[in-house]
C-alpha cells in the first residue's frame, strides 16, 4: 500500500538566517529513511507521465521502486542508464514544470518529490560507492566537444561510452561551464561537479582547460587535427545590459561577472585573491534564476540590503518558485513592477542609487505575459552602491565568427537540423548555444541527442 | 601547467618571461593578449603579448611588478610552472595596407608596442617609433626597437637619456612639419594614450590605442572590460583591445580602472600577514 500522505516528505534545510551569511548548501538532502518514506508515495503508474515530462526520460517509477526497497545502488544504475549527471539534475532541474508537473499524485496534494529522490540516490552513490566508470576500448575515432557545461559533459560521456576518443575543450581554467562559474556553491557544491569531471576522465575523456575555441583553434583546425566530428556546447555566455545612463559606473556589473568572481573565483573565500566589491546595498535587475543567484550571493557577501528589481509582477518572474522562496526567506527584498531608468553617480564615479519607474501590467505581449507599462511620474530612487544586471545572456559570437558556413538566427543562436547538425557538415551543436539561455537539463538532453547523432553520422 | 622557459629582468621593476604554451605560440599575433593565473587561488590577469616563437612554442610576456599577481609572478624563476595561461585573446593589430605608421610606446607599454612595430614592418610599412620612459634607468628594449624602426626617437621625462620631454612632443613636431601617417598606434599608460590621441586629432591622423581594462574571462562573458567608444559600449576583450583613440571615453576608462583600488593593497597586506603567520609557525 502506497504512502498516501498528501505532502512531500520535507527535506531539511539550513536555517535562513544562518545560511544567508554562508556559502554552504542550502538544502541538506534526504536521509535514507526519508527517501524510503517518500518513495512510498509513488503509485508506480503503468503509463508513467513523469517519464514523458523528463527531457532525458529517466525511468522514474523504476528507480523510485528500488529506493522504496532500499536498493539504492540499483536505483542509481536505473537513473544513470539515461541520465549521466543525476547529482546535478536532482538539484537544479525545474522538476515542478517537468516530471513532477505530470505526477498523478499532484492532482490531489503534492507530487512525489522526484527531484529530491534523484538527488538522494546520486549523493548516496557518490558518498558510499563512487565507483569510477571504466574506459571502453577505443574505436579509433576522435570527436571534439567544445564547452564543458551540462551539454558538453553529457555529450562527451555518451560518446566515450561508445568508444570514441573524446577531447572536451573549456575556455576557462576549470571545467564545468555554467555549473562552476554561474550556479553558486550553495545550490550546487563544486565538489560534485568536479567529481563528474573526474568520472569523465576515467571514461577516457581528455579535458583541456584554457582553450578558447575560435581563438586558439578554430573548428576547421579541429578537423585538420583529425577530429571526425565536433559538438559545440559553448552555451550562452554573452551578458546583456540595459543601455541606460550610468551603466558604466563603478559598482555596476553583469551577473556573469559578479557570479564568476564569486563562484568560479571564490571571492567569498579569503584564501583567494579575487577582488569583489564590498557592497552595503545591492540592486539586482532581472527576475530569473540568475537574478536570484546574484541576489543571494550579494547577501552572503555581507550586503545589508539586497533588492530584486523586476519590471513585471512576481507571478511573471521566470525564476523557479523554490529560488524565489529561498531568496525571500534569506531577506532579499522584491521590488516588482519597477524598471530602472538611470543609475546615479557619486562624485567618484561610483554608483550610489538606482532610479526606477513603477510599472503596471497591460495587455499580453508576444511571450504571453502581460506587458509592463510605465506609470508616468512614479520615479523613485533606491539607495544602492552596487547594481547587478541579470537580464539574460546570448550565445558568444567567437565560434560563429571564426567558422565559415556556420549559420545562426537573428539572436546569434546556432541553427541545427532535426539531427542536431549545424549548417556545417560534421559540426553538431546543442544546449544554450542553440536555444539561447535555458536550463541545465535541456542542455543535458541536447548533449545526449548530439552524441547519438554524431554516432549515427560517423557510422553511415 | 605552463613552464617558465626563460626569465630576464629588463629593469628593476620590469621582467620578461617566455612561457611554454605551444598552442598559443602557434596562433598569437601582435596586439593580442593572454590571461595568466599563477595558482589555484590567484587572480586572472590579462597581459598583452610581447612576442612569440612559433618553433619553440613559447610566448613572451613583459610585465611591471605593480600588483600582487605580477609581483608574485616576478618572484618565480626559470623552470617554475604557472597554473593557467590562456590566449591568444582579442583582435590582432590591423597592419595590412598601411604604408607609413608611427608607433608610440610609453614605459612598460613599449613591450607590447614592439611586436606591433615589427608586424607593421613585416607588412611593408615605413615605421617611426617614439618610446618614452621616466628616466634612463628604466629604458627597455632600445636595441630591439632600433632593429625594427626606420626612425627611432627615445624620450625621457627627466632628460637623463635620449631627448628630454614627453612622447607627444616629437609626434606633434612631425605632424606640424607636414608628415602624414596612415596610422598612429599608442600603447602605454592611459593618460599617455589620451594625450597622443589629443595630439593627432587636429591633424585627422587615425590613431589606435591599446586598452587593458579590468576583466575576468577575456572571452566576452563578464563585460567587466566594457569601454565607451564613440558613444557605444564595447568589450575590450573581444572587440579590442585596440580602439580608435579619438573615440574612446578615457575619463570613464580611468574611473573604471580604479574600481578595486585599495583592494590591491589589502591583498598584499593579507598575504604579508599570512606569510608572517607561517613564519611564526616555523619558528615555533
Amino acid at each position: 500500500m502506497a504512502n498516501m500522505t498528501l505532502v512531500k516528505t520535507p527535506m531539511p534545510e539550513q536555517d535562513p538566517k544562518v545560511r544567508a551569511r554562508n556559502f554552504k548548501e542550502v538544502t541538506l538532502g534526504y536521509t535514507a529513511e526519508m527517501a524510503i518514506e517518500e518513495a512510498g508515495r509513488c503509485l508506480k503508474c503503468k503509463n508513467p507521465k513523469c517519464v514523458e515530462g523528463c527531457p532525458v526520460n529517466v525511468r522514474i517509477p523504476e528507480f523510485i521502486g528500488k529506493v522504496a526497497e532500499g536498493d539504492f545502488k540499483a536505483a542509481y544504475e536505473i537513473i544513470t542508464s539515461t541520465n549521466a549527471l543525476p547529482a546535478l539534475s536532482g538539484r537544479v532541474c525545474p522538476q515542478e514544470s517537468q516530471c513532477e508537473a505530470k505526477c498523478v499524485r499532484g492532482i490531489k496534494g503534492e507530487p512525489v518529490a522526484i527531484g529530491r529522490l534523484e538527488r538522494f540516490v546520486a549523493d548516496w552513490y557518490r558518498e558510499n560507492i563512487n565507483e569510477m566508470p571504466e574506459k571502453v576500448p577505443s574505436n579509433g575515432k576522435k570527436v571534439a566537444v567544445v564547452g564543458s557545461g551540462p551539454a558538453g559533459m553529457t555529450c562527451a560521456s555518451d560518446l566515450a561510452k561508445l568508444g570514441y576518443e573524446v577531447t572536451m575543450f573549456e575556455a576557462l581554467h576549470t571545467a564545468g561551464g555554467v555549473l562552476v562559474y554561474g550556479i553558486p556553491e550553495f545550490r550546487l557544491p563544486k565538489a560534485i561537479v568536479a567529481n563528474e569531471i573526474t568520472k569523465l576522465e576515467a571514461q577516457g575523456v581528455q579535458v583541456m582547460t584554457n582553450m578558447v575555441i575560435g581563438r586558439v583553434l578554430t573548428i576547421d583546425e579541429l578537423f585538420e587535427m583529425g577530429y571526425k566530428a565536433v559538438f559545440v556546447g559553448s552555451g550562452a555566455g554573452l551578458p546583456m545590459f540595459m543601455n541606460i545612463p550610468g551603466e558604466s559606473l563603478k559598482g555596476v556589473m553583469s551577473a556573469n561577472e559578479y557570479l564568476t568572481r564569486t563562484n568560479l573565483m571564490k571571492a567569498y573565500d579569503e584564501n583567494y585573491d579575487t577582488p569583489i566589491i564590498k557592497s552595503k546595498a545591492v540592486a539586482v535587475v532581472g527576475g530569473g534564476n540568475v537574478a536570484m543567484d546574484g541576489a543571494r550571493c550579494a547577501m552572503r557577501l555581507g550586503a545589508e540590503h539586497v533588492y530584486i528589481v523586476y519590471r513585471r509582477g512576481e507571478a511573471e518572474m521566470p525564476a523557479r518558485e523554490e529560488e524565489k522562496h529561498h531568496a525571500k526567506e534569506e531577506g532579499i527584498e522584491f521590488k516588482t513592477l519597477c524598471n530602472p531608468v538611470e543609475i546615479l553617480s557619486d562624485e567618484e564615479g561610483r554608483a550610489c542609487g538606482i532610479k526606477c519607474i513603477r510599472m503596471e501590467l497591460g495587455e499580453p505581449d508576444a511571450s504571453g505575459r502581460r506587458r509592463p507599462v510605465e506609470i508616468p511620474g512614479s520615479e523613485f530612487v533606491l539607495d544602492v552602491d552596487t547594481v547587478i544586471m541579470a537580464l539574460g545572456t546570448s550565445p558568444n559570437p567567437l565560434i560563429r565568427s571564426t567558422t565559415p558556413g556556420l549559420e545562426t538566427n537573428r539572436k546569434g543562436c546556432l541553427i541545427v537540423n532535426e539531427n542536431e547538425m549545424t549548417t556545417r557538415d560534421g559540426v553538431f551543436a546543442g544546449g544554450d548555444a542553440v536555444t539561447g539561455a535555458a536550463t541545465v537539463i535541456l542542455a543535458m538532453g541536447a548533449g545526449k541527442k548530439g552524441a547519438a547523432a554524431i554516432h549515427e553520422y560517423l557510422n553511415k | 601547467m605552463y613552464k617558465i622557459a626563460r626569465k630576464v629582468e629588463l629593469n628593476a621593476n620590469v621582467t620578461l618571461m617566455d612561457i611554454e604554451a605551444p598552442f598559443i605560440a602557434k596562433k598569437a599575433k601582435a596586439g593580442q593578449f593572454i590571461i595568466f593565473r599563477i595558482d589555484d587561488k590567484g587572480e586572472r590577469v590579462p597581459l598583452t603579448i610581447a612576442g612569440y616563437d612559433r618553433e619553440k612554442g613559447t610566448v613572451t610576456i613583459i610585465f611591471q611588478k605593480v600588483g600582487f599577481a605580477t609581483i608574485a609572478l616576478g618572484n618565480l624563476n626559470e623552470g617554475d610552472y604557472i597554473q593557467d595561461f590562456v590566449g591568444p585573446l582579442g583582435k590582432p593589430t590591423p597592419v595590412e595596407g598601411k604604408k607609413k605608421v608611427c608607433v608610440v610606446g610609453g614605459g612598460v607599454g613599449c613591450a607590447i608596442a614592439l611586436p606591433s612595430a615589427k608586424a607593421f614592418k613585416e607588412a611593408g610599412a615605413e615605421v617611426t617609433v617614439i618610446i618614452g620612459f621616466r628616466s634612463k634607468d628604466i629604458v627597455i628594449l632600445e636595441e630591439e626597437f632600433k632593429a625594427v624602426a626606420d626612425r627611432l626617437i627615445l624620450m625621457t621625462d627627466d632628460g637623463s637619456y635620449g631627448r628630454h620631454g614627453l612622447v607627444t612632443q616629437p609626434l606633434k613636431e612631425m605632424l606640424e612639419a607636414g608628415e602624414e601617417f596612415d596610422e598612429v598606434l599608442a600603447i602605454g599608460p592611459v593618460p599617455m594614450m589620451k594625450f597622443v590621441a589629443l595630439t593627432t586629432k587636429p591633424f585627422g591622423t587615425h590613431t589606435s590605442v591599446s586598452l587593458n581594462p579590468i576583466m575576468v574571462d577575456g572571452t566576452g562573458m563578464c563585460g567587466g572590460c566594457r569601454v565607451t567608444v564613440g558613444g557605444e559600449v564595447k568589450f575590450a576583450c573581444v572587440d579590442g583591445p585596440e580602439f580608435d583613440g579619438h573615440q574612446v571615453d578615457f575619463a570613464e576608462l580611468m574611473s573604471r580602472n580604479s574600481v578595486y583600488r585599495g583592494r590591491e593593497a589589502e591583498v598584499t597586506e593579507k598575504h604579508a600577514c599570512r606569510m608572517e603567520a607561517m613564519g611564526k609557525a616555523l619558528i615555533k
